[in-house]
């Protein structure tokens, strides 16, 4: 064998390879992006909706038990879904670690925070209603 | 070539690592233009959550606050921007359910690709146009 290195081949390999959990996100995003066909046609009929009524016709929109679900199930799976689909976009375009991990945790924190927001507004004004700010 | 480099450089090197394909090693085609758009409609739509979340809060803070935002939404611009993630929202659904149908391992003859990739593009803007023609009509 002719190597100018002392490195065994298996040492440069290492590291190289399948990160072996890829089958856990391939399957998330599968599996938020069947849960958000239904999802995202409720949201255009959503808009549809509160384009009509104004802030009144907005709070009965959502005290709606079926509009309150829907609207913090399309939130919720919407988050999950774009974090990953981000993640995916950011690990092709940025390979220097000092921005690439910045993004990542940038990205992770934007949806889980607007997962969050959007989630506690519509339970709000779901349970609380018209008058309690 | 800093591929053929590293080959020819023997076992030893280094070799570059494979990385994403990126707009500039593309030849335009109508399923290239289909990925890339899915991608980017993707992007649309990840700014189009927050400006849902946006409008969640602003109900929850208040009417003067939702009546400020709606009001914003409802501008020539706001409906501009909003009919853009109407068009991103419809375009990146078929796409998904065309790539669903691609993961199950369907839809890949060439011709298919095509009629597909054109289909998605089509649904996107009547769609798009109907519900916003409706959403419009509703809101006179």
């Amino acid at each position: 064998m002719s190597r100018s290195s002392l490195r065994t081949p298996l040492a440069r390999a290492r590291g190289l390879g399948s990160a072996h959990s890829g089958v856990g996100s391939f399957i998330s995003e599968r599996a938020t992006s069947v849960a958000l066909v239904p999802l995202t046609l409720w949201a255009v009929y959503a808009g549809i909706r509160l384009g009509q009524g104004g802030y009144d016709g907005a709070v009965a929109f959502l005290q709606s038990p079926l509009n309150a679900v829907m609207a913090a199930l399309l939130v919720f799976v919407s988050a999950l879904h774009m974090k990953m689909g981000m993640q995916v976009i950011i690990e092709d375009y940025i390979h220097l670690p000092r921005s690439k991990l910045p993004a990542l945790l940038l990205n992770s924190g934007l949806c889980w925070l607007a997962a969050a927001i959007g989630v506690f507004s519509i339970l709000k004004v779901a349970l609380v209603g018209v008058g309690a700010h | 070539m800093s591929q053929l480099r590293a080959d020819a450089a023997g076992p030893g090197a280094v070799r570059a690592r494979p990385m994403s394909p990126f707009l500039g090693v593309w030849r335009w085609h109508v399923t290239m233009a289909a990925s890339i758009c899915t991608r980017v409609s993707g992007g649309a739509l990840y700014v189009g959550l927050l400006i849902v979340v946006g409008l969640a809060l602003s109900l929850a803070a208040g009417p003067d606050a939702y009546n400020r935002y709606a009001g914003l939404l409802g501008s020539p611009l706001g409906l501009l921007i909003l009919f853009g993630i109407t068009v991103a929202n419809f375009y990146h659904l078929a796409a998904g359910v065309r790539h669903l149908a691609f993961d199950s391992g369907k839809g890949f003859l060439p011709t298919t690709a095509n009629i597909t990739a054109w289909l998605c593009f089509a649904f996107a803007i009547v769609a798009s146009v109907t519900v916003f023609a409706i959403g419009l009509m509703l809101r006179a």
